[in-house]
């Protein structure tokens, strides 16, 4: 899938960056990299409100969604040269938000894209090659980086060249294999190439896309607010990967160097499950999968809070475990979605099922933290395991009472 | 476009991508070598003998391009500008007291790791522990007998870009090594404080080899704590400290704090704390000031500031007053022996 290759490639040009980015700031600029953490927390906030304005953008006409998505990898593109100017904090700063915003703008109408590329009963599995896809992408960039680093001593410059050629091939591939897909109620071929020249588009179309009329549209769709419930539900019931990553690390007193390789098992896990789960979803229901996902994520919680002699085996079994939950419920949920929008709504309402749930782990993010501050690592992690144990029937009863 | 001229555009354009990043690998490649000639004006460097036995010199991580690039280099501390004596020895981060140094370096191979490595007298490893990212800060307590290294353990993609430091002590008599010391206690107006977000970074030692100083960063701000090993506890004593440096008789700590009004990215300035009234002083060094700062002597600190080559070592008088003189061109993690 086309799709999967523009993913792959961009996410082999992020990952570069993100490999070499602490290693470029101390060694090759000199920086205090806690300065720059700071720093970049205030910009994390732009992903939330470029995705809802790509989402948005995206379904104001026939040719946006690939348009929307392009500039999105475009801008992402020309931030990794504009790296080989950014000296200062700030200005790196500046660069890695104006990637984020890039990253934003693009997800929704690239996961709409996917989702109007093919029949609403391969949904999971179309979701499950992207996402593979994007997760080797993910691996190999660290390795590309390194190899760059290794030839040239210092040559954070050539990375971060070599990450903007891969990201502009990305650009390029999008470019040239994928089409839009035309939404059968969507004006005339004349109108829409007026469209795509950038006039304006009919009264009929501007009245439908006002921020306000699109939400209240979205709303009355049939599942769409029940779905989004489910998954900020359970989002807010979801730990985040670092803090199970460090209570492993804690349990299990891993050497330190072997840190960095826990999400690498993760995401091994997610790779090598995202196809398959995501075709059990199309054959057994994706709430279902959904749902089931969770259920594998309470074992991850029990894993790491449980009394155990097992060791690494143990934790390598939560790793993979933790992939598996991600390749059950992160394309799963777009799968699910999918088929409930129509074309014309379909990036928004993407990115709002998306927003709803990265808000959601955002705050149960924020609460772990207190818990974890007033119970303690493992107390912190027990409330969270009673609360999904709490959620997950919460959700499946909401979710037979949609089906019904 | 039909598809066999999009796979036509894509081949030619696939073709200019890579040749444009084979090309860019390669200068950098050779800039690297170019790194490993010295440039005319430069310090000169020599490789030669250092030991931490010898009294009145100063070490430190030699930048000055040349082979004897990251080499730990030696000069009397009575002409530091002069020619270095550079020991084979690769340190990313540097620190030496009593004949025990500490040496924070890579690890080769494709893909980065880091050790730190404790030295004898002669600078000949004596044992090596890995860390888990790149090193930033590293100290030995005066006896020689406690030493100390803090690295950024950096966020991988999934951790969405934090960073987060991991402080380790080692003790060479009894040989135990504390690989992190958020599993100390920390202690804020005599009651626990627990957090999710504890980092720990530079370490500052006592005389007495128990107490030590070091930094918390928690909730956005940092504090000044004060470590008692034996007990394995940290206190909180002061906020807006960071790296902490503690004078030779063990009254005053100088320190960086983040001064309002400064930019956001530079937003350090060095002050001395005296520990027994309380008072702080800021310095004359009027530039943000990103390092752990080391006693020269009773009266002076010496700490670097990016320069053209890396880093250059400047030193302040630490009662206030005075001005920042240029002390070393090319050098950092400086440190003296007795």
């Amino acid at each position: 899938m086309a799709l999967g290759a523009v993913s792959l490639v961009t996410d082999v040009s992020a990952e570069m960056i993100t490999a070499v980015l602490p290693l470029y700031l101390v060694v090759g600029l000199g920086m205090s990299p806690l300065a720059f953490g700071a720093l970049d927390g205030l910009y994390q906030g732009a992903t939330v409100l470029s995705r809802l304005a790509g989402g948005h953008l995206a379904d104001r006409g026939a040719q946006r969604r690939k348009r929307v998505a392009g500039s999105g990898y475009a801008l992402s593109a020309c931030c990794k040269l504009a790296l080989l100017a950014a000296t200062t904090p700030a200005a790196v700063g500046a660069v890695l938000a104006a990637d984020r915003t890039g990253k934003g703008l693009r997800t929704a109408p690239r996961d709409a894209l996917i989702s109007l590329s093919c029949r609403p009963e391969e949904q999971g599995r179309a979701f499950g090659v992207h996402r593979a896809m994007d997760t080797a992408g993910a691996l190999l960039g660290p390795l590309v980086a390194f190899a760059v680093l290794w030839a040239a001593h210092d040559g954070y410059d050539a990375v971060f060249v070599v990450s903007f050629c891969a990201a502009a091939l990305g650009v390029l591939l999008l470019v040239l294999f994928i089409r839009d897909v035309r939404d059968a109620r969507e004006p005339s071929s004349g109108t829409g190439r007026a469209e795509a020249a950038g006039a304006s588009s009919s009264p009929q179309v501007r009245a439908r896309v006002r921020p306000r009329g699109t939400l209240r549209t979205l709303v009355r769709i049939p599942g769409l607010p029940r779905l989004c419930l489910v998954a900020a539900l359970l989002g807010v019931v979801t730990v985040s990967d670092s803090f199970l990553y460090l209570l492993l690390q804690r349990r299990l007193d891993l050497p330190a160097p072997y840190f960095p390789l826990l999400p690498v098992g993760t995401a091994a896990g997610f790779l090598l499950l995202a196809v398959p789960l995501g075709r059990l979803a199309d054959r057994i229901g994706r709430r279902q999968v959904f749902l089931a996902g969770h259920a594998v994520l309470l074992v991850v919680y029990v894993l790491v809070l449980a009394p155990w002699g097992g060791g690494p085996a143990a934790a390598l079994c939560a790793l993979l475990l933790l992939g598996a939950f991600y390749a059950a419920t992160d394309g799963v949920l777009m799968a699910a979605a999918g088929p409930l929008l129509p074309p014309r709504l379909k990036a928004g309402g993407l990115a709002l099922v998306q927003t709803a749930q990265a808000l959601a782990r955002l705050t149960g993010s924020l609460l772990f933290g207190a818990a974890w501050m007033s119970f303690g690592p493992e107390g912190a992690m027990t409330t969270a395991a009673v609360a999904l144990i709490v959620a997950v029937p919460v959700a499946a009863a909401f979710h037979r009472r949609s089906r019904a | 476009m039909n598809l066999r001229s999009r796979l036509l555009v894509l081949v030619l354009a696939t073709a200019v991508l890579a040749a444009i990043a084979v090309v860019a690998t390669l200068r950098a490649a050779d800039r690297a070598a170019e790194r490993e000639h010295a440039r005319p004006g430069d310090p000169v460097a020599r490789a030669g003998a250092v030991t931490l036995g010898q009294p009145g010199r100063l070490l430190f991580r030699n930048l000055a391009w040349g082979p004897q690039r990251d080499h730990v280099s030696s000069v009397p501390l009575t002409a530091p500008a002069g020619p270095r004596t550079s020991a084979p020895r690769d340190c990313l981060r540097f620190h030496a007291a009593a004949g025990t140094g500490i040496c924070l370096r890579a690890t080769g191979g494709v893909v980065p790791g880091h050790e730190a490595v404790l030295l004898d007298g002669q600078l000949r490893p004596v044992r090596a522990f890995p860390v888990p990212g790149m090193p930033t800060r590293a100290r030995v307590s005066p006896s020689g007998r406690l030493a100390a290294w803090t690295v950024f353990v950096s966020g991988d993609s999934y951790a969405g870009g934090a960073f987060s430091t991991r402080t380790a002590l080692y003790d060479t008599r009894t040989g135990t090594l504390r690989p992190d010391l958020e599993k100390f206690t920390v202690l804020k107006d005599g009651r626990r404080h627990r957090a999710v977000d504890h980092n720990f970074w530079g370490v500052t030692f006592a005389a007495d080899d128990n107490r030590f100083y070091a930094t918390l960063a928690t909730g956005g701000r940092t504090y000044l704590v004060a470590g008692d090993l034996a007990r394995r506890t940290l206190r909180i004593l002061r906020e807006n400290v960071e790296c902490p440096s503690l004078s030779p008789d063990g009254t005053r700590v100088a320190f960086k704090k983040r001064v309002p009004g400064a930019p956001a990215a530079t937003p350090w300035r060095l002050h001395v704390l005296d520990l027994r009234t309380g008072q702080e002083r800021a310095l004359a060094e009027r530039r943000s000031v990103d390092d752990q700062a080391l006693w020269l002597d009773g009266h002076t600190l010496l700490y670097a500031l990016p320069g053209d080559f890396g880093a250059d070592l400047w030193s302040v008088p630490a009662a206030g007053g005075g001005s920042p003189r240029m002390i070393v061109k090319s050098g950092t993690s400086p440190a003296v022996t007795a």
